[in-house]
């Protein structure tokens, strides 16, 4: 009897199965989960990274995972060029500059709605950058927790600063928007094409008040669906999106795999399409594949050895140019990137506004290192201590092995390099109080402005802060100072080449190399391309 | 057996409080101004003196002992620093999904490990002995992330048979209602997302429940032995009853009740230890959540998940003691 009874329970429970797959499929022929027709026919791509994103509020975050999602669902005035960081339209078609780069007008796309389906106009653009600039703003969301950094770092300092560059900003008309600034700035454009200064719908703002960084809302290619925390990001085709025939995929879902080793199974087994945070090392395995494709983000980075010019020996530029001749870059490219990095000759990576390609750069050559050393005075032998850097970056995978082949390169020309090891807090805070010798760092760019690496680490009125080789030039720094306001984009790349030609001269630092970050997609995923910001639009991406 | 629960709920009380006080004190003697760590490093005096007094940091320790324990019984955890959102609503599903593998995890390790130790006091000395004892002992001390790469390797890699990540298929995710997404698929009457969702929980539950699993064993087997020596078995066995129902209704209810600390015990473990497991298999549980908080410095989240994953250990050696004297009415307290 009891065995009956359960073999009736499991009939019922297939019957109702059954009919439960029927009935779905009629009433909602969307349900893909039962009809695997339907699966085939819909664009889905799912995208693998190492982490969740923090927010999807874009400029109260600098973490790239998030405006990795947010570059999808918003886009900003002005866009960057596919594959570098150079401007092109985006909201706004076209846009003039006055008054010797004191004054922008941007003449905005019309016709173009948020995804609530409320229209976008100059008074969205207005409320966006008021959110951002004035911390009283009632969109600002500060009681929450909410700050805008990056937004005082790009426009020097919120509303009332002394430093704010952004003096006022004038509604024309619906579709014409004027910038005002104090002074000029001679990367404006570029910071208006920054993912972190993109628009969100003012209704939106109303509607989820401080959760906004959960409802996101934009005029991007994709809007929002869901987000599961650490898990998957679902976002879907913005029907009415202004590009026509655009975004060509249906889904796309951004999936949290940690473990590089697991997201590059999950890619093979084929339940990922693309992942981010490839190791180098695996690079060639899936070269080899005939099913995967190796991607290549351009190198937006570079990580150096820096020289403290403020203690002895390293004050004397020949010891510091001995110590170019001396380290191998090519070894360590070779060695410890996999070949996924390029020897640097300038604190600046290739392809940016004014990157100097004519400078030859120092050759691994101990003679040359020797007799430096011996004009220097120090023929019989020098100590200096190396700092080594206690954690990974993308432009230094493994800080160690690289402090150990630079002290090995250093002792063939009688320079005795001592190996420091510190935690990484007080690494950051010692280096910048200057109480190093040599030391290893790095640098990555957010904008893809020149000032952003050379003003940063080598003007001098950063020294002490992010200039830890305390580097003065007076002549570099009005170089630098020139380009910072020039709105002459030739003339900026002629003044920076100029600085670069000194500052290889001086020679503060050693550039190591550029390191080029590797991703791995499926065969059938097309017009994928990886953008040095680390953030791309998917807009154009197909499954074939 | 009413009387000892309520006695033993109302013990909880002191427990519990006890909890939050250590929880909370030693958040609240870390270094450093939670309203300055909130607001970032550009925030103006103004908005931190604004933001103390509405998180209550200017009153005194006790009374914001008092407002903090108050805000708990009302289910109101806080706000996490890096998302700016509820914990409340942001651990739920996080809960839910550790529990579920940590419950997938011990039914393999019950299932094989009492299995294996009752099989193997039985046949004592056998070969069938020797060899899963020889198990336990590999399973006990084998590394669990090299067991998850293993197994990633062999089942999802090669052989293709189960995924590798995720507690889902990523490219048509469920609608959660329970965030249990075996109960969820239930509930949709959905069984192909049924079998997406147990093939996903095969490989991270082996791999977390391998060590408890050699743990039971053991630990059964010892127990069984004892009682199988045991006079109450030499009169069953006398009344003639088959081996089979010596060793699995006789012998087996008195041997458990050790093994029932065990299990209690590791399913605590298993909860609040399961981080390695779910990051490799991205499995977004609970585990994960105050690993990334504690990287981030994100202190009321860290207050909150060591405070959730100490209440379910708590949980768990009530149920266990309970256990104990429903199973052995002798047990009396």
């Amino acid at each position: 009897m009891k065995k009956f009874s359960f073999l009736l329970v499991l009939m019922l429970a297939l019957v109702l199965a059954a009919c439960n797959n029927e009935a779905s499929d009629d009433e909602d022929p969307s349900n893909d989960s039962d009809n695997n027709n339907n699966e085939e026919r819909e664009q889905v791509l799912v995208f693998a990274r190492g982490g969740d994103s923090e927010s999807l509020d874009f400029a109260s975050t600098t973490d790239g995972e998030s405006s990795r999602v947010t570059k999808q669902i918003y886009e900003s005035l002005l866009e960057f060029d596919k594959e570098s960081f150079d401007i092109t339209p985006g909201l706004a078609h076209d846009w003039d500059v006055e008054d010797d780069g004191k004054k922008y007008t941007f003449y905005l796309e019309e016709g173009v709605t948020f995804h609530d389906g409320t229209e976008f106009n100059a008074e969205a653009v207005k409320t966006n950058f008021e959110r951002w600039s004035d911390p009283g703003h009632k969109y600002a969301f500060t009681d929450e927790g909410y700050s805008y950094v990056i937004y005082s770092i790009m426009f020097g300092g919120f509303k009332g600063d002394e430093g704010h560059v952004i003096e006022e900003i004038n509604v024309l008309d619906d579709y014409t928007i004027e910038f005002v600034l104090n002074r000029p700035l001679g990367y404006f454009l570029q910071n208006m094409a920054m993912s972190y200064f993109a628009i969100t719908s003012p209704a939106a703002l109303e509607q989820y008040g401080p959760e906004i960084n959960e409802n996101p809302v934009g005029t991007g290619p994709f809007k929002f669906v869901s987000w599961t925390k650490d898990d998957t990001i679902v976002l879907e085709k913005f029907e009415d999106y202004r590009k026509d025939g655009l975004p060509k995929l249906d889904r796309v879902i951004f999936e949290v795999i940690p473990d590089n080793a697991a997201r590059l199974i999950s890619l093979r087994s084929g339940e990922i399409d693309i992942m981010d945070g490839l190791n180098p090392d695996d690079a060639a395995g899936v070269e080899s594949d005939d099913t995967l494709v190796l991607h290549t983000r351009a190198a937006n980075n570079f990580g150096y050895l820096g020289l403290n010019t403020s203690k002895a020996p390293l004050d004397n530029k020949l010891v510091r140019q001995a110590i170019n001749h001396a380290v191998n870059r090519e070894a360590i490219a070779e060695a410890l990137y996999a070949g996924y990095a390029i020897p640097a000759v300038n604190p600046l990576p290739p392809g940016y506004l004014g990157f100097n390609d004519e400078l030859e750069g120092y050759d691994y050559n101990l003679d040359k290192a020797k007799e430096l050393l011996a004009e220097a005075g120090y023929e019989d032998g020098v100590e200096i201590d190396l700092w080594t850097m206690p954690v990974a970056r993308p432009y230094m995978p493994d800080p160690e092995t690289v402090a150990e082949i630079i002290q090995n390169d250093l002792a063939q020309v009688g320079i005795t390099a001592n190996i420091v090891r510190e935690e990484w807090g007080p690494y950051l805070e010692k280096t910048a109080n200057g109480e190093q010798e040599m030391f290893m760092l790095g640098w990555s760019g957010t904008n893809g402005d020149p000032d952003y690496f050379l003003g940063s680490l080598l003007h001098g009125d950063a020294a002490g802060g992010s200039n830890r080789t305390f580097y003065q030039n007076s002549t570099v720094d009005e170089l630098l100072d020139q380009a910072k306001v020039s709105i002459d984009q030739e003339e900026r790349a002629e003044l920076y080449k100029e600085a670069q030609r000194l500052i290889l001269e001086d020679s503060p630092m050693v550039t190591l190399v550029h390191s080029t970050p590797v991703l791995a997609a499926q065969d059938y995923v097309k017009n994928y391309v990886p953008h040095p910001s680390t953030s791309e639009s998917l807009a154009e991406v197909e499954l074939e | 057996m009413l009387a000892y629960t309520i006695r033993r709920l109302l013990m909880l009380i002191p427990v519990l409080l006890g909890m939050t006080l250590l929880v909370f004190s030693i958040v609240h003697f870390i270094p450093g101004n939670p309203a300055q760590i909130l607001l970032g490093e550009t925030a103006t005096e103004e908005a931190i003196e604004k933001l103390e007094e509405q998180m209550g940091l200017n009153k005194p320790y006790v009374v914001q002992y008092g407002i903090y324990v108050s805000n708990l019984l009302q289910g109101d955890l806080g706000i996490s620093l890096k998302t700016k959102s509820e914990i409340a609503t942001e651990i739920l599903p996080k809960l839910a999904a550790t529990f579920e593998l940590t419950f997938f995890a011990m039914l393999f390790a019950i299932f094989i490990g009492v299995n294996a130790g009752i099989i193997s006091a039985w046949k004592q000395n056998s070969w069938f002995d020797f060899l899963a004892m020889f198990f336990a002992l590999v399973g006990v001390s084998m590394p669990i992330f090299w067991l998850a790469l293993m197994e990633q390797w062999v089942f999802a890699q090669e052989l293709g048979w189960l995924p590798a990540s995720s507690r889902e298929n990523s490219r048509d995710p469920i609608t959660a209602i329970t965030h249990f997404y075996v109960i969820d698929s239930l509930l949709h009457l959905d069984f192909e997302r049924l079998i997406t969702t147990l093939k996903h929980l095969v490989l991270p539950s082996i791999a977390l429940g391998t060590i408890p699993m050699a743990i039971i064993a053991r630990m059964t087997r010892s127990s069984m032995l004892e009682v199988m020596n045991s006079d109450y078995i030499r009169t069953v066995r006398a009344k003639g009853a088959g081996q089979f129902l010596v060793v699995y209704k006789h012998a087996l209810k008195n041997a458990i009740i050790p093994v029932l600390t065990v299990i209690g015990l590791q399913t605590g473990v298993l909860l609040g230890g399961a981080i390695l497991t779910e990051t490799i298999f991205s499995w977004p549980g609970v585990g994960r959540y105050i690993f990334d908080a504690i990287n981030y410095r994100d202190y009321p989240v860290i207050q909150s998940g060591i405070l959730i994953v100490a209440f379910i250990f708590v949980m768990i050696n009530l149920i266990v003691d309970l256990l104990y004297s429903y199973i052995d009415p002798r047990i009396k307290y």
